[in-house]
This record gives C-alpha cells, sequence and structure tokens, in this order.
C-alpha cells in the first residue's frame, strides 16, 4: 500500500440496534481527492468519523499513510478534517483558529506565525486575520477551516460535507478553488458529499454508498456510464426508468423493444435505465424509433426537458439542448430514440426513494 | 366603514390603557417588595447615626463574622463549581439510564426548604447520626463547626452552575470539539482552550448566582452551626441575634452591607448575562 493512502476494511458501526455502516472496505489512493458519495443516512459521514477517530468502529481496521491506526487516538492520527458546519473556534480570531493545531503541539511562537501566514495567503484571506469567525461569510469561514486543518501538516484531509451549507454559487466558486489547491497541494484527500455533481468534478475516485454499504467503487466514469446496481444509476445523475420483461434478450416493453438484457433470464421482470441526454427526439423515425407523445416542455434557457408519454402509457424525460429542439408541440407526436439504456432485474420491492430519484 | 374605523380605534385606545395599566401594577409590585427594603435598611442605617457604622465594624463579632461568611461561600462555591461543570457535562453530552432523573434531582435543593437541609445534615453527621462515629473516632468535629456550614451551603448552592451550564453545552454542541481533536488537541487541552472559552458567561453568571445564595443562606446554617458567637456565627446569624438582642442599628449596618454585596453581584450578574446573550446572538 502506498504511503499518503487512506483503506478501511470491513469497517462496520452500530448504534444500538441500528447498523450505520456495513462491511466498508475501500482505498483512497494517494495525492488522490476520493468522494464518498450517498444520500443523507447512507452512512459516509460515520464511515469518515470513524477514520478520523470521532468515532469507534464496531468491526473492521482503518489505515492511514500505510500505518494502522484502528486503536489511535484521533490525536496520534493527524488527520486535517473540515465539518459541515465550519466547527470554527468562535472565541479565536482567524489567525488563532489557523494557529490551534500548532499551538497544542507546542509549536514556537516564531514558527506558528511563519505558518499561519503563509496559510492565509494560501486561502487568501491574509487581511481577514485578526476577524472573528462571526465576522466572516459562510465561504470565508470555510477557508479558513481548511486552513485551520491544513496547518498542523496532516498526512491526510478529511472533507465532511465541507459545501453543504453554503448557497449555490460560493458552492461552485470554493469546488474549483478547492480543486487548485489540492493540485498545488497533492494531499491525500476523502471527500463525503451528497451532491453527486460535486463528487463527479472533484474526485478522480467515487464510492457510492447507500444505507451503510459501498454499492459501487471505481472512477468517476466508470460510476456514471457503467453503474453496478440500479441504486448507482439513479443516484448518480438522473435517468429514466422504463419497465418491462426479458424476451429473448431485450426489454419488451408493450409493443416495443430495448437492447442490453442479455445478462438476465427470459421472461424476468426488467428495469431499463436510461440518461435523459440519451432519450433523442426527431420528427422523421431513424432506426428503432419509438412514437411517443410530448406532455409538458420545460424551457430552461439552454435545454428544455420534453416530458414525453411512450406507446404503452410509461413516461420519459428528455433533455434537448434548445438549438436542437425542431417542431415539438405539447399534444404532438415525435419520434423517440432511446439510447445507452442500462437494464437491471428490480431490486426487491421497489422503494418509493428509488423511484423519485429516477424522474429528476 | 366609518363605524368601524370608530370602533377600531376606541379599540386600540383601550388595549393602549390596559397595557399602561399593566405596566403600572408591574412597577408598584416591584417598588413595593424589592425598591421599599432596599430604601428602609439605608434609611435605618441612616437614622442609627452614621457613627454607628464605625462601632459595628470595629466590633471583634461582626469582623468574625463576615471573615466566616466569606470562608463558608468561597468554599462552597468553589466546590459547586468544579461538580457543577462535570455534572452539567455529563446531563449535556452523555446518554445514560437515569439521566432525566439526574436532571430532576440536581434541582432539587431548589424545592427543599434549607431548614430540612439543615435538618438532614444533623441527622447524618450529629449526636446518633449515621457517620458521626466514624468522624469522632478520628476527632473530626462536623456539627456546630465550619464544615456542616460549608456542606450545607453547598447543596443550597448545587443547581445553580448546573442550570446555567448545562444548556450552554447543550447549545454549543460537539463541534468544535471534534474539530480541537483532530487539530491534535488532548481531552484537557479541549476543555481548557475550547469548552471552557464556549461557556465562561453561563459559568460565570451560574457562579454569581450561586456565590449570593451562599452570603445569603441563613436556615441550614442556622440549624448546623448552633450560631455559637465569635466561632460559628455568620454575617447573616449576626443580624438575626442583633434583632433578637435589640442591638438593631448594628443589626441594620451589617444588613446593609449584606445588601451592598448583593447589589455588587447583581451588577455582576447583569454583565454576564448580557455577555452571554450576546455571544448567542452572533455565534
Amino acid at each position: 500500500m502506498s504511503n499518503g493512502a487512506i483503506e478501511v476494511r470491513d469497517l462496520t458501526k452500530q448504534f444500538g440496534d441500528f447498523t450505520a455502516v456495513k462491511d466498508v472496505s475501500f482505498v483512497a489512493p494517494e495525492g488522490a481527492i476520493t468522494a464518498i458519495l450517498g444520500p443523507s443516512g447512507s452512512g459516509k459521514s460515520t464511515v469518515l468519523r470513524m477514520i478520523a477517530g470521532l468515532e469507534r468502529p464496531s468491526a473492521g481496521r482503518i489505515w492511514i499513510a500505510g500505518e494502522e491506526s484502528t486503536y489511535s487516538s484521533t490525536q496520534e492520527r493527524r488527520v486535517g478534517m473540515v465539518f459541515q458546519h465550519y466547527a470554527l473556534f468562535r472565541h479565536m480570531t482567524v489567525a488563532q483558529n489557523v494557529a490551534f493545531g500548532l499551538a497544542v503541539r507546542k509549536e514556537s511562537k516564531a514558527k506558528q506565525r511563519a505558518r499561519v501566514d503563509d496559510l492565509l495567503h494560501l486561502v487568501q484571506l491574509t487581511p481577514f486575520a485578526t476577524r472573528y469567525p462571526d465576522q466572516l461569510s459562510g465561504g470565508q469561514r470555510q477557508r479558513v477551516a481548511l486552513a485551520r486543518a491544513l496547518a498542523p501538516a496532516p498526512k491526510v484531509l478529511l472533507l465532511d460535507e465541507p459545501f453543504g451549507a453554503l448557497d449555490a454559487r460560493v458552492r461552485h466558486d470554493l469546488r474549483r478553488w478547492l480543486d487548485e489547491i489540492h493540485r498545488e497541494l497533492g494531499i491525500t484527500s476523502l471527500l463525503v458529499t451528497h451532491d453527486q455533481e460535486e463528487a463527479l468534478e472533484l474526485a478522480h475516485q467515487v464510492i457510492v454508498m447507500h444505507e451503510g454499504r459501498v454499492e459501487q467503487a471505481g472512477s468517476t466514469q466508470a460510476i456514471y456510464n457503467e453503474p453496478a446496481t440500479p441504486f448507482v444509476a439513479s443516484f448518480v445523475g438522473a435517468a429514466n426508468v422504463i419497465r418491462g420483461l426479458v424476451i429473448q434478450g431485450r426489454v419488451q416493453f408493450g409493443e416495443q423493444q430495448l437492447e442490453g438484457a442479455m445478462h438476465l433470464s427470459e421472461g424476468a421482470a426488467a428495469h431499463a435505465y436510461i440518461r435523459p441526454h440519451d432519450v433523442l427526439i426527431s420528427s422523421t423515425n431513424g432506426a428503432g424509433g419509438v412514437a411517443g407523445t410530448v406532455e409538458r416542455i420545460n424551457d430552461l434557457g439552454w435545454i428544455s426537458k420534453v416530458h414525453l408519454t411512450l406507446p404503452d402509457g410509461q413516461e420519459v424525460t428528455a433533455h434537448v439542448p434548445n438549438d436542437r429542439l425542431v417542431e415539438v408541440d405539447v399534444g404532438g407526436s415525435v419520434w423517440v430514440d432511446l439510447r445507452n439504456a442500462k437494464v437491471f432485474a428490480p431490486e426487491g420491492p421497489q422503494n418509493a426513494l428509488s423511484d423519485e430519484l429516477a424522474i429528476a | 366603514m366609518v363605524t368601524s374605523t370608530a370602533a377600531m380605534r376606541s379599540e386600540v385606545r383601550r388595549s393602549r390603557l390596559a397595557r399602561s395599566g399593566l405596566i403600572a401594577l408591574a412597577l408598584g409590585y416591584v417598588a413595593l417588595l424589592l425598591v421599599a427594603p432596599v430604601v428602609g435598611i439605608v434609611w435605618s442605617v441612616i437614622r442609627g447615626g452614621i457613627a454607628e457604622i464605625g462601632t459595628t465594624f470595629a466590633r471583634s463579632d461582626v469582623i468574625h463574622a463576615f471573615y466566616l461568611t466569606a470562608i463558608v461561600a468561597v468554599q462552597a462555591v468553589v466546590i459547586t463549581t468544579v461538580f457543577g461543570v462535570i455534572v452539567a457535562w455529563v446531563l449535556a453530552r452523555d446518554r445514560f439510564a437515569g439521566r432525566s432523573i439526574m436532571n430532576a434531582v440536581v434541582e432539587l435543593p431548589l424545592a427543599v426548604s434549607p431548614v430540612i437541609v439543615g435538618l438532614m445534615a444533623v441527622l447524618l453527621f450529629g449526636r446518633g447520626g449515621w457517620f458521626e462515629p466514624f468522624l469522632a473516632a478520628r476527632g473530626i468535629q462536623v456539627i456546630f463547626a465550619v464544615p456542616s456550614m460549608v456542606l450545607v451551603t453547598t447543596f443550597i448552592c448545587i443547581p445553580f452552575v448546573i442550570r446555567e451550564v448545562a444548556p450552554v453545552l447543550r447549545e454549543i454542541g460537539t463541534n468544535e470539539e471534534d474539530a480541537a481533536r483532530t487539530l491534535g488537541a488532548s481531552g484537557f487541552q479541549t476543555f481548557v482552550r475550547v469548552t471552557l472559552p464556549n461557556i465562561r458567561w453561563g459559568l460565570l453568571y451560574g457562579i454569581a448566582l450561586a456565590t449570593a445564595r451562599a452570603l445569603g443562606e441563613i436556615g441550614a446554617v442556622l440549624i448546623v452551626s448552633g450560631a455559637i458567637q465569635g466561632q460559628t456565627e455568620t454575617a447573616t446569624l449576626y443580624v438575626l441575634r442583633a434583632l433578637e438582642e435589640r442591638q438593631e442599628p448594628s443589626g441594620f449596618v451589617v444588613a446593609l452591607a449584606l445588601a451592598a454585596v448583593s447589589v455588587a453581584i447583581l451588577g455582576a450578574i447583569e454583565i454576564f448575562k448580557r455577555n452571554r446573550e450576546r455571544k448567542e446572538k452572533t455565534g
């Protein structure tokens, strides 16, 4: 195992009767940003807190930078952590906050001052050194929190929904800025988020968690293009779901068929997941087109969401760039081409959540 | 339309009248019950002659009474502060069976008459009490001595620090403490550098309340101390004796001195409270 990496094996956490995390194993490679992506309650923050030593695992082992840390104290682990709600020390100035990790390790005053100066420069907050946290905006506070986490030169950086409490624009800016800082420092980072866009944009590696387990781990491309489970297909990026039966390796729905069900047995129920941008609309029938009726159009300025009903009554949504949106009227008929369908056997009893997520 | 506007206007007038009436009632009540006695004491001292102040504070039994009050109050407040913070911490941060019972029990001293507290102490430590043989064998005098006075005063002061600190601890949560630990702080460093500064105004407020209560305590102390003149007589007990022995002027002087200390503490409490509220608003 490489030196700066984080590895967890069979990590489990029980809170009383409730299992928050179950048999989670992964490696976050050295020098990269790895995202743990999942809805709230999926156990992703609990995994991070166990790595930080803030929660004790019920079972499993943890290595940080090649060293087994399962039983080490938080103090010994030397991790830098950034929290969703900043967790700045409200009675200390920005400079005192950043210096905290050095002060508790009894570094010399001169060394503290030099390091604080460097870090405030890095996060572009030098003029704010003597301010208190309540005099800063949310984005500035989170930058202070990052500087504070980096000050004692941690082995790894843990980010727990770092942009969760910020509004959309600040979130975008900070995301790009974090990316830049990471390029500069190259510190192994583990980012917990429920925002799939954030995970796909920042991370090199994504671990999708659901109900305490790892659903899929892989590169961002693999997660998006080759989802391993229906949950990943619906949670990472929007997806339409078409329900049908497997006939000769295809999904049959009404009179229509879709490719891609070779792995399922004949006659079984099947769910086909199709990205809205893989739903193509045209006025003429190409190969394999399906007739559809336009129910509703939401124009978002640069794309339109076109809600369609297929001949058997199922609904799909197409995302069409406005410059390619031709001759579509509400109530009119169009030809619909459904591409890149990912077909799965339905998961047990269909739960309301995944249905809801599917139609985004 | 016209009539309804007129009706509304008279409605407004009536409610304004009702509000003024309530304010007057509240002011009258406070003036009668709180301000009048203070004015009364000050007036009594002045009427008794300013010279009385000098002679009173020259009396050895008065000096000793104040000294004893200070000794008892300081010890009781220190104990109640240390343990109050620990109990508040446990109540705010830990989940355990019996937590809600503990939460209720710590407020017991507010509900129990101090006289009963004194009586309980006598039953435990007095002649024939549970702990008396153990203590007597070691020559430790508890009842009719300072230890029992500190004990009952501490008991009465228990709720003040806990009631002020526990809600603050609950409200600030554990985020900052978690952050401190990931930054390499030990448990002790986390408490001193992060937790304590966050609870300081609530804590000072609680300490001020406990101090005021400790200085003014008489019922429980009267029972356990025996009020032996020049030995176990506190300032409040001196006032009681002065009134009984028809030495009202010196009693008034001591009472005024106690009241002055209380007013000073009240001022401190207001400052602490204001600081704490400001913290809550901005934090």
